[in-house]
C-alpha cells in the first residue's frame, strides 16, 4: 500500500508540474501588457516601468519562469495587486471555510444519496424509485442560486432557523459555526445527493443481476446480506469514481453556493479576483486549485485501492 | 431412504408482454442419492429454467412456479416462503453455474465466499469456516489451498474457479447438486478434470446430481439416466445405456444424429429442420410436430409421457414411436 501510494504521488509531481507551467504561460500570453493592464490607460511610462519592474517582467522569460517555480515551491505567491497582502494569507484565511462546506455537502451526499439509490433499485419503478428520480432531477436541473435562495426563504426567514448571511463565524462558537454552514452545505449537498442517488441506483441494478448475486442467493444468503454484502460491495466501484470527479466539480462550484449565502470561500476570492483584475492573486488560486484537484485524485485513487481488490496496490 | 430430490408435475411460467405462459410443463422426476441425472435438451428448451424453479431462483414477477411439488431430502419447498427458502438453499440443495467467470463475486475473497454458507447454515464461527474453506478448496484439488484463502476470484484461471464453485456448492454437504452446463465455458481438458472430480465428490458423499447440458458426450460418460426436453416438455427419459441403443422419441433420434462423431464422416451430420416454436406460438398438442418427420394426425393431442413395454423405464412422450415399441 505505501509503495501505491508513493507511485501515486511520483506520478502527481509531473501533472502539477505541468499545470503550473502552464498558469505561467497563460498569464503571459494575455494579450498586451499585464502592467498596461493592470494599471489602465492612463498610467504614466514610469509607473508602467516601476510595476513591470516589480512584477519581474523586465526579466528574460526563463529566469521568470525559474522565480516563478521556486516561488511557487516554497508557498510565495506573491502579494495581491488589490490588497497588498501575501496571496497566501488572504486564501488561507478562507480555505477552511472551503474545505468545511465541500467536506459537509459531501458527507450530505453520501448520507441521503445512497441510501436512497439503494432503496430506489430494490423497488424499481415504485414509490421510492419515483422519490429518488424527483430527487436527482431537482438537484441537477435547479440551479444553485435557485435553490439557495428558496431555501433561505423558507429555513431562514420564515422559520429563522438557521441565519441568514453566513459571514466567518470563529471556529471558537463551533454551534453558531454548524448553524451558518447548515444551509449551504444541504444547498451544494443537494447537486451530490442527486449524483449519488444516479449512480448508486444503476450500479445496484446492474450488480443485482450479476451471475455472483445469483450464486449468493443459491447459496441461501439473507436478502439483507446479498444486497449488501454481494450487490452493493460492487457498487462502492462506481461510487468512489463519482466522488473523485465531483469533488473538484463541487469545489469549482461553491462560488454561486458562497455568493448567495453571503459566506467567505476561495469561489468568492475567485470572483473578487476577477472583478478587479487581481493577476497576482488569480495566479495563486489557479495553483491552489490545480493543487487540491491533485490531491483529490490521489485519495480516490486511494480509495479504488481499498475497494476493489483488482486494482493493484503493490 | 428417500429420494435426494422429487419433482411432480412442476410447471413454471413466465410473463411475456403481460401474459403467463407455461415455459415448462408437468415436469416429474427422482434423483436417487449418488445418481446423475442428465437434463438435456437445446437453448431455451426450459431445463435451466427447471433447474431454477427447483432451487427457487425465479426472478419475482417474471416467473412463478404455477403447479406442481418439489420435494429436496424430504423437505417439500414448493410454496415456502423466501425466509423458509434460504434455509433448505445452499445447505440441502446446492448449485453450480456455466459461467465460472463471473459467478464470483470479484470483491471478496475466495475462501470467505467458501466460507460465507457455512458461517449462514451451520453457525460455524469465522475461524472454524476458514479451515473448513481450506479442507474443501484441498477436497476439490485446489493447490496450494491455504495459500490462496485470501486470493481474489481473478487470481485464478476458469477451471480453478470453477472448482471453487463446487467446493462452495457442497459446503455444506448438500444431499442435491444442480450442475448447469457447469463444463461448457471449460477447455476439454479441464472439462475432463471437473466432470472427474464431480464423479468421485458424488461417490464419496452419496450426492444427487441433476447435471444440465447439452453435451450428449457428458451424458454419456457421466450420467446413469437422462432426461430430454424439448419446448418445455420431457420428451424422453430412461437409462443411459438404453437411451442411446435405441433413442424413442423423433427428436432424440435427430438431436443424435445431428451431433458429430468421430467413427462417422462430417458429412453425415443431420441437422434438424425448422427452428424451436416460440412460446407464443408454441402447437397445441406434441411440441415437435412441426419438425417431425413421423407427425399424423393424433400429434394434434398433447401425447402422455409413456412407457416402452419391453422396457417400463424408458419412457417417450410419442403416440407413433411408443406404438411402434409394442
Amino acid at each position: 500500500m505505501i509503495a501505491y501510494l508513493a507511485k501515486r504521488l511520483l506520478l502527481a509531481a509531473p501533472t502539477l508540474l505541468a499545470v503550473l507551467t502552464l498558469v505561467f504561460v497563460l498569464v503571459r500570453i494575455v494579450p498586451g501588457d499585464p502592467a498596461f493592464v493592470i494599471l489602465g490607460d492612463q498610467a504614466t511610462p514610469q509607473a508602467l516601468a516601476e510595476l513591470r519592474g516589480r512584477l519581474g517582467l523586465d526579466q528574460p522569460l526563463w529566469r521568470q519562469y525559474a522565480a516563478f517555480m521556486s516561488d511557487v515551491l516554497t508557498g510565495d505567491f506573491g502579494r495581491s495587486l488589490v490588497t497588498n497582502r501575501p496571496v497566501m494569507t488572504d486564501v488561507l484565511a478562507v480555505l477552511p471555510y472551503t474545505i468545511e462546506l465541500t467536506i459537509a455537502s459531501l458527507i450530505i451526499g453520501v448520507v441521503f444519496g445512497v441510501p436512497l439509490g439503494v432503496w430506489a433499485a430494490r423497488s424499481r419503478d415504485g414509490f421510492a424509485d419515483w422519490v429518488a428520480r424527483i430527487v436527482s432531477l431537482a438537484g441537477l436541473s435547479f440551479p444553485a442560486f435557485v435553490s439557495g435562495i428558496m431555501m433561505l426563504i423558507a429555513f431562514a426567514i420564515h422559520f429563522r432557523w438557521f441565519p441568514v448571511i453566513s459571514k466567518g463565524v470563529p471556529l471558537t462558537d463551533p454551534v453558531e459555526r454548524l448553524r451558518s454552514l447548515a444551509l449551504p452545505a444541504l444547498n451544494l449537498g443537494l447537486i451530490m445527493v442527486a449524483y449519488l442517488t444516479r449512480v448508486t441506483r444503476s450500479g445496484m441494478l446492474k450488480a443485482m443481476s450479476e451471475d455472483y448475486v445469483r450464486t449468493a442467493r443459491a447459496k441461501g444468503m439473507p436478502t439483507t446480506i446479498v444486497i449488501w454484502r454481494h450487490g452493493f460491495r460492487n457498487v462502492l466501484i462506481p461510487i468512489v469514481t463519482v466522488i473523485g470527479l465531483y469533488l473538484g466539480v463541487l469545489i469549482g462550484n461553491s462560488v454561486l453556493t458562497e455568493i448567495v449565502f453571503n459566506r467567505p470561500g476561495l469561489g468568492k476570492l475567485i470572483i473578487g479576483a476577477l472583478e478587479k483584475r487581481d493577476y497576482t492573486m488569480l495566479q495563486g488560486l489557479m495553483v491552489i486549485y490545480a493543487f487540491i484537484i491533485v490531491v483529490v485524485n490521489l485519495l480516490t485513487d486511494l480509495a479504488y485501492g481499498l475497494v476493489d481488490p483488482r486494482v493493484k496496490t503493490t | 431412504m428417500s429420494a435426494a430430490l422429487s419433482v411432480e408435475g412442476l410447471t413454471t411460467s413466465l410473463r411475456i408482454d403481460g401474459v403467463w405462459r407455461d415455459a415448462v410443463r408437468d415436469v416429474s422426476f427422482e434423483l436417487a442419492r449418488g445418481e446423475t441425472l442428465a437434463l438435456v435438451g437445446e437453448s431455451g428448451c426450459g431445463k435451466s429454467l427447471t433447474a431454477m424453479t427447483v432451487m427457487g431462483l425465479l426472478p419475482a414477477g417474471v416467473g412463478r412456479l404455477s403447479a406442481g411439488r418439489i420435494v429436496i431430502d424430504g423437505v417439500e419447498t414448493s410454496g415456502l416462503a423466501e425466509a423458509q427458502l434460504e434455509k433448505v438453499r445452499g445447505d440441502a440443495i446446492g448449485m453450480i453455474f456455466q459461467e465460472p467467470m463471473t459467478s464470483l463475486n470479484p470483491v471478496l475473497t475466495v475462501g470467505f465466499q467458501i466460507a460465507e454458507s457455512l458461517i449462514q447454515h451451520r453457525g460455524l464461527s469465522r475461524r472454524q469456516a476458514r479451515e473448513r474453506a481450506r479442507e474443501l478448496m484441498e477436497l476439490v484439488r485446489i493447490p496450494a489451498a491455504a495459500q490462496r484463502l485470501d486470493s481474489y476470484p481473478h487470481q485464478f484461471s476458469g477451471g480453478m474457479r470453477q472448482r471453487v464453485m463446487i467446493a462452495l456448492a457442497i459446503a455444506c454437504e448438500p444431499k442435491v447438486l444442480i450442475a448447469d452446463e457447469p463444463t461448457t465455458a471449460l477447455d476439454v481438458t479441464v472439462q475432463a478434470q471437473v466432470l472427474d472430480l464431480l464423479g468421485s465428490l458424488q461417490r464419496d458423499k452419496g450426492l444427487g446430481v441433476l447435471l444440465i447440458t447439452h453435451n450428449l458426450g457428458v451424458v454419456a460418460t457421466n450420467a446413469q439416466r437422462v432426461m430430454v426436453m424439448y419446448g418445455g416438455d420431457v420428451v424422453e427419459s430412461g437409462e443411459v445405456g438404453a437411451f442411446f441403443a435405441n433413442p424413442r422419441h423423433p427428436y432424440s433420434r435427430a438431436l443424435l444424429a445431428a451431433m458429430p462423431r468421430v467413427d462417422r464422416p462430417t458429412a453425415d451430420l443431420s441437422p434438424i429442420p425448422g427452428q424451436v416454436p416460440t412460446l407464443a406460438d408454441m402447437p397445441e398438442g406434441c411440441r415437435f410436430q412441426s419438425r417431425c418427420p413421423l407427425r399424423e394426425e393424433a400429434c394434434a393431442r398433447r401425447p402422455p409421457l409413456t412407457p416402452l413395454r419391453d422396457d417400463p423405464r424408458h419412457l417417450t412422450r410419442c403416440v407413433v414411436t411408443a406404438r411402434e415399441a409394442s
